[in-house]
């Protein structure tokens, strides 16, 4: 449908603008804009958001080289060779060398995506509740492995979740559960308010906090300084591939995420370089590894978001909630009974990729003034659409009150090194995984052992168990040589 | 040392966190955990807040037996704390009073404040972003979009 190209081109643009203002991020506007998509239909809708998704990695590398600021995580790494280029005067080449190697992996994500989602579907048709169980709780422990330095601060930020959203009323007895004798907790804390609380609100609260002025290396003009040489994209060609390959790879893993990509990718590429000590001082392989890296990532991710519903990461979570909300059931069956989503999806990817390229290479000059936008312009503007978002709800005030309060909440987990994602994670998936946990429990009476003598559920949870304590690992080790 | 080591974030947050967990499992040991037809409402709970009382008693532990980083030594940023906290309670009394003024004029109203007390830009500067960005909200969501949004005693 023309709109949905429409859509597509809106969601992009809205991508670049978000990746490129330090503070705001992917995952804290898609949460922002969700309630007015409600109108839309849910192929637009998730056309829409999706283009924010993976715009903003393509935003993301213009702060880092300009800036050396990343305007979003999976740009960080960028920042070490691109804000060098930079400053040798290379600004031009360092931001085509990003652009280029995100199409190119970006499209091999896409491809990648279209051909293995549907055999995993075929397989994910055959779990029951132990399965779904199993394998919500082996996305979660992914999840905290990867989601910061502590693990128990992980894991205890996914046990608040999992709070959160008990909080209503249980589906099976109607019991009230942690309402605090207040009526509108009666339906349940709404996942918007808490998503563009511990995002949105954190972030602008977070920017605030920590302010620091920053200096703008200058955009050279005219669109043949935005392209590297053809020696500079010679020796970009196996960091091209590799941050195809390692991208993908580590975004089907749930909890990983295109930072994590992006180091590993540039890490892989200084290991393999015939130069490895020039790694820092301006290489474009240095630019186009991570930079690759963090846009094929996004194909791989929405693999076990679309196929399995589970998502992989704080933005990922928000999406599947935006399906669910549309009424389609991310899982093995969306290919099936929501086809023009799926495969409407899959196409926005590839055009979406096309669209990026043309707007990141010849706008990138215009799209870098935005930076220039004072924050005390920009911070409430975030916090106006943070409070529409919120009161588009449900029209009530309270939401926006809690919006606040889990603003607070967000800020005061980030000050303390609580990592975020594992609550918004244990606030989406908890509820279905205590339905499902439940609903076996009552196939099998009460009796624990179903969920292990399933072979498929036995073995997740198996592994679910194994990667919570791989870890601990090293540590029984040093205790030992320490004993011995 | 040891008075320190109480005003410590790690501390606090596993207190905050274990009288959470007790609480939540206290609460839901009133509620059916295991009935004749499965799990009841307090199953899940009783489980994770359990898990969230250990977890915490942990955290405690690991936070007195760990060795002091460099870091712990950095003077805690109290200017950049206090930006944030007038910041929320600005943002939180904008948002009690959206219900007399309505959105548009709170909004306004929090956009003059943060930018005379948190951004301390002069008068004038903050007065124009106050009412260019309310009468931007009012274009965009009240006329273009038609987005309902409080409306306080003055009609918008």
């Amino acid at each position: 449908m023309p709109t949905n190209l429409l859509w597509c081109l809106v969601g992009c643009f809205l991508g670049t603008v978000v990746g490129i203002l330090p503070g705001l991020g992917p995952a804290a506007t898609i949460a922002m804009l969700l309630p007015m998509t409600y109108s839309m239909s849910p192929a637009s809708g998730i056309i829409m958001l999706t283009g924010i998704y993976y715009g903003a990695k393509y935003g993301g590398s213009t702060t880092s080289i300009l800036l050396n600021m990343p305007g979003e995580s999976s740009s960080v790494v960028t920042c070490i060779d691109g804000y060098q280029m930079a400053r040798k005067g290379r600004a031009g080449a360092a931001l085509g060398i990003a652009a280029i190697a995100s199409f190119i992996a970006g499209s091999f994500g896409i491809v990648a995506l279209s051909l293995i989602a549907p055999p995993i579907a075929a397989f994910a048709l055959s779990f029951s509740s132990p399965e779904y169980f199993a394998l919500m709780a082996l996305g979660l422990a992914l999840v905290v492995l990867l989601a910061g330095d502590s693990l128990v601060k992980g894991l205890i930020a996914l046990l608040v979740g999992l709070w959160l959203t008990s909080i209503g009323t249980d589906l099976f007895t109607s019991q009230s559960r942690f309402t605090f004798g207040q009526t509108s907790l009666l339906s349940g804390l709404d996942f918007m308010v808490v998503a563009i609380g511990v995002f949105a609100i954190t972030e602008v609260l977070s920017s605030i906090s920590d302010q620091e002025e920053t200096q703008v290396l200058p955009v050279p003009k005219g669109f043949r300084n935005l392209l590297p040489s053809w020696e500079e994209l010679k020796a970009c060609r196996f960091a091209f591939a590799n941050g195809s390959i390692v991208g993908f790879i580590i975004g089907v893993l749930p909890g990983a995420g295109a930072s994590i990509a992006s180091f590993i990718s540039y890490g892989i590429e200084r290991a393999f370089s015939r130069h490895p000590e020039k790694f820092g001082t301006g290489l474009p392989e240095g630019v186009a590894a991570p930079e690759g890296a963090n846009n094929a990532d996004t194909g791989g991710a929405l693999i076990p978001l679309l196929t399995l519903g589970i998502p992989g990461g704080g933005t990922t979570a928000i999406l599947l909630s935006a399906l669910v909300l549309w009424g389609v059931k991310p899982g093995p069956l969306m290919m099936t009974e929501s086809p023009d989503v799926f495969w409407g999806l899959v196409a926005s990817l590839y055009i979406g990729n096309v669209m990026l390229l043309i707007l990141n290479l010849p706008m990138v000059p215009l799209f870098a003034q935005i930076l220039r936008i004072p924050v005390y312009i920009l911070h409430p503007v975030i916090f106006g659409v943070s409070v529409i978002g919120a009161y588009s709800v449900s029209g009530r005030l309270f939401d926006v009150l809690m919006l606040a309060g889990f603003g607070a909440l967000g800020f005061a987990m980030s000050r303390l090194k609580f990592p975020v994602a594992p609550l918004v994670l244990g606030f989406v998936l908890g509820d279905a995984m205590e339905r499902a946990l439940r609903q076996s429990l009552m196939m099998s009476q009460g009796d624990l052992s179903i969920l292990i003598s399933r072979p498929i559920s036995a073995g997740m949870l198996i592994f679910a168990v194994a990667v919570l304590f791989l870890p601990l690992l090293p540590r029984f080790r040093r205790l030992k040589e320490a004993a011995g | 040392m040891t008075k320190s080591i109480f005003r410590d974030g790690d501390i606090i947050a596993g207190a905050l966190t274990a009288a959470l967990g007790t609480y939540i499992t206290v609460t839901a040991s009133r509620w059916d955990v295991m009935g004749p037809e499965g799990p009841g409402p307090g199953f899940f709970p009783v489980g994770y807040g359990i898990a969230l009382i250990i977890l915490s008693l942990i955290l405690i532990f690991q936070r007195f037996t760990a060795a002091r980083h460099t870091e712990e030594n950095r003077p805690f940023d109290w200017a950049g704390f206090r930006r944030a906290a007038i910041t929320w309670v600005a943002f939180t009394a904008s948002t009690a009073l959206m219900q007399t003024l309505g959105f548009y004029i709170s909004f306004g109203l929090l956009t003059l404040f943060l930018g005379l007390f948190v951004f301390e830009k002069p008068l004038k500067s903050a007065l124009i972003a106050g009412v260019l960005s309310a009468a931007g909200f009012y274009i965009v969501f009240d006329m273009a979009l038609g987005v309902a949004l409080p409306v306080g005693l003055l009609g918008f």
